[in-house]
């Protein structure tokens, strides 16, 4: 009853603040404002609806444990439905809710904030999200995309095919892309890669929505006939293109996918588990639910009497959002504690955000260094293949090709 | 806009005609000025003068799909890549040459404009759902050619950051300052329509859209119309891309794609088809109503849901309510929101003596 009561005095209050205008979030003592952006309805819904819950999890968890240093973490999150417009809306109403942080969601959305979180001195995180240019934290000073870039992917990749292939001089590669500039943007580092290892690059770009790529499988299968083959493909494409692939008889052990091709629900369906044996994919959080974080997300709902979600068996995305969560729960930790226990602002977030070393959560976050120069962190991922139904982790965090692309961010940013 | 007289005393077109039909009308227009110039800048919240901004933003592009597709007749689905042309246009121009926001401004909507005479060139030959396709077509490639060409993209990401624009050496970087900024081209493409359909141009859109044949008889030149359509139509767009461009600080052209064009068509739908204050109606509509829904789900689902639960109840709910509301208003009044406006009004033209 009194938890109605107090929702309906939450109405009116808001009505008041509505009708007024101009009232400041009432923040209440002890809690910090956390905004999420998110897509549970748009084109990339089939991400959002698994990452959400699983960055709102883990900030239940820390709540059901006392909250961070005595603050409590309250989250407000909004569908920006991969449209640009309410991303805005969305960063201003967090900015009104007086909230130190802020998850951003997509790549136009994040490239229309940049400049916004800068003026506004609220730190945004990108993950596998934006530019690779935003891990130059000098260049960015708000961005964060705190995980591998398409830059550092790219050069994880070519050292993956190396490992697999021994040397890589005189050998073909194929790159399949999804034709927008994020598909593109690995094209750099990938073409420098080929100078300086000596194999043959080729590059076959799929057109939006990428749900049909027969000719492009043809012609890498049939007329180029690679070594191996990089994708890099977003939504269900990277299923289509296991499909076909197998279709056209490519042995997927030669196959290496970026982030957004690795989810178990591409490999599902695409045929399920066993149709894909061999493909790799790279990723940027731990997988699979063998990690003591998710146990007490399990355990909490437990206690709760509830059944754990149904997300959190979709352990690649799940893993991504509980992964989000804990570095922005981290970085409030790391900025309470710089302050002696008072409430922090978005300015000393942030500096606890650029504090992160070896916050590991047994195995599950990569041994990430945020600097106020690297906002990525190191560029950090790790390859799982398909094995026996089940993907299995074949190479742990390493980071590919790290000189290259240095080399290119220290260019980037003399040119600007 | 909100009063009448109680019968129709006109004997002249000239007062027909007339931008303030009643003197009382100049007082409107003087307190809306005062409330949008004065009171709202100073009594309401920053978060508030964002969302303003949105809708000042959409009524500059809802104002020019209006005057081709609800004025001229011509449906056209390319009217988000337009927009993309006079971003990056500006952009360019901004960056590259440093010019300021008065010079790239009308040189992103004068190049849309081009760029939609050129993609509205079939509409001499076709109309209806053929020239949808061919707009549509003009829509992917001017989206392919701005992902392929580096020389307009700048390069593998296709964006291109511009500064903020200033006047007087002040920088416009916060959302009050933009907020005057783009309600001062909001109001200028309001006074800007209203002029031009009560103008000979715009009645010969409205002859083109009832019957161009039965137009081109009274002698109105229906090739020189629809293309001037076009461009006056993309002009618009283009303006409205590049104050998206100087909003963001950002030209991008993933914020121009089809869906885009859909919204905007979406906007002059619900607010009513040929009509200025439809445009400005449906701006309203669809920017603010998913904002509304949320604002008001998060204090009502909170007696029902927890913090996580909540999230994907309203994302999957305000889809549903405004998708709902739409059929509801188009139901109650198929020719949109502006004629529903008008039927209130008529209904109190004679109140309380209505037979």
């Amino acid at each position: 009853m009194t938890r109605f009561v107090r929702s309906w005095l939450g109405v009116a209050a808001t009505t008041a603040t509505l009708a007024f205008g101009g009232g400041q979030a009432f923040a209440q003592a002890k809690e910090l404002v956390f905004g999420l952006q998110c897509d549970r309805t748009g084109p990339t819904a089939n991400v959002g609806t698994v990452l959400c819950p699983g960055y709102q999890d883990y900030i239940a968890l820390v709540n059901s444990k006392g909250g961070v240093e005595g603050y409590k973490i309250k989250v407000l999150e909004i569908d920006n439905e991969y449209k640009v417009p309410p991303a805005m809306e969305a960063h201003e109403r967090f900015k009104k809710e007086g909230a130190v942080l802020e998850g951003l969601y997509g790549t136009p959305q994040t490239a229309a904030l940049n400049k916004k979180l800068e003026e506004d001195k609220i730190l945004g995180t990108s993950p596998g999200f934006g530019t690779a240019s935003a891990a130059d934290g000098k260049r960015y000073p708000y961005t964060f995309p705190i995980a591998a870039s398409y830059w550092s992917q790219g050069g994880a990749a070519v050292a993956f095919a190396k490992e697999k292939l021994g040397d890589l001089k005189g050998k073909k590669i194929a790159y399949l892309f999804y034709d927008n500039p994020a598909g593109k943007e690995p094209l750099p580092i990938l073409e420098d890669l080929a100078k300086t290892e000596g194999f043959e690059l080729r590059t076959f770009a799929v057109p939006a929505p990428g749900l049909e790529m027969g000719a492009q499988i043809l012609d890498i299968t049939g007329r180029y006939k690679p070594d191996f083959i990089i994708t890099h493909l977003f939504g269900r494409a990277p299923s289509v293109s296991i499909k076909e692939l197998k279709g056209k008889g490519f042995p997927l052990s030669k196959v290496v996918a970026f982030v957004w091709g690795s989810a178990e629900s591409d490999i599902i369906a695409a045929g399920g588990m066993g149709v894909a044996e061999g493909y790799s994919t790279m990723q940027f959080a731990g997988v699979g639910k063998d990690f003591p974080v998710l146990k007490e997300i399990e355990a909490m709902y437990k206690a709760q009497g509830k059944p754990a979600p149904k997300e959190m068996d979709s352990t690649v995305y799940y893993n991504r959002g509980v992964l989000v969560a804990a570095l922005h729960v981290e970085a409030v930790r790391n900025a309470i504690k710089a302050k002696g226990g008072a409430a922090p602002t978005s300015e000393d977030v942030k500096k606890g955000m650029e504090a992160i070393k070896g916050f590991t959560l047994g195995g599950f976050v990569p041994p990430l260094e945020l600097t106020p120069a690297d906002h990525e962190g190191g560029g950090w991922v790790q390859i799982w293949t398909v094995k026996g139904g089940k993907l299995v982790k074949v190479k742990d965090w390493f980071q590919g090709n790290r000189s290259t692309i240095q080399k290119h961010l220290a260019a980037d940013a003399a040119k600007s | 806009m909100f009063h009448r007289e109680s019968g129709v005393f006109k004997t002249t077109y000239g007062a027909d005609m007339a931008l303030y039909p009643l003197p009382i009308a100049k007082w409107t227009v003087v307190a809306l000025a005062a409330l949008f110039v004065v009171i709202i800048p100073l009594a309401v919240h920053e978060y508030y003068l964002s969302i303003l901004n949105l809708i000042f933003i959409a009524i500059v592009g809802a104002l020019g799909l209006n005057i081709l597709v609800g004025y001229t007749g011509q449906i056209s689905i390319g009217h988000g890549a337009f927009m993309s042309v006079g971003a990056y246009t500006a952009a360019n121009l901004a960056v590259r040459l440093g010019l300021p926001f008065w010079i790239t401004l009308p040189a992103g909507g004068l190049m849309a404009a081009l760029i939609g005479v050129v993609v509205g060139m079939p509409s001499l030959r076709i109309k209806g759902l053929y020239l949808a396709i061919a707009t549509l077509a003009g829509q992917l490639i001017i989206e392919w050619t701005i992902n392929h060409v580096p020389a307009i993209s700048g390069g593998a990401q296709a964006s291109i950051e511009v500064p903020r624009p200033s006047l007087f050496g002040i920088s416009l970087n916060t959302q009050g300052h933009l907020y005057f900024f783009l309600m001062f081209f909001a109001v200028l493409a309001i006074v800007a329509t209203l002029n031009l359909v009560r103008s000979r141009i715009g009645r010969a859109f409205v002859a083109v859209r009832d019957q161009d044949i039965a137009a081109e008889i009274i002698g109105i030149n229906i090739y020189r119309y629809k293309l001037l359509a076009f461009a006056i139509s993309s002009f618009y767009a283009g303006v409205c891309g590049v104050l998206y461009t100087y909003y963001f600080g950002i030209a991008n052209y993933e914020q121009f794609q089809l869906t885009v064009s859909i919204d905007y068509l979406a906007m002059i739908i619900i607010g009513g088809l040929g009509s200025v204050l439809g445009s400005i109606f449906g701006a309203i509509f669809v920017t603010l109503l998913p904002i509304a829904i949320r604002i008001f789900m998060e204090d009502v689902g909170s007696l029902f849901f927890t913090q996580a639960e909540m999230a994907n109840v309203i994302s999957g709910l305000r889809l549903g309510v405004f998708g709902g509301l739409i059929i509801f208003f188009l139901i109650v009044e198929p020719e949109g929101l502006n004629r529903l406006w008008r039927n209130i009004r008529s209904y109190f033209r004679v109140w309380p003596f209505s037979y």
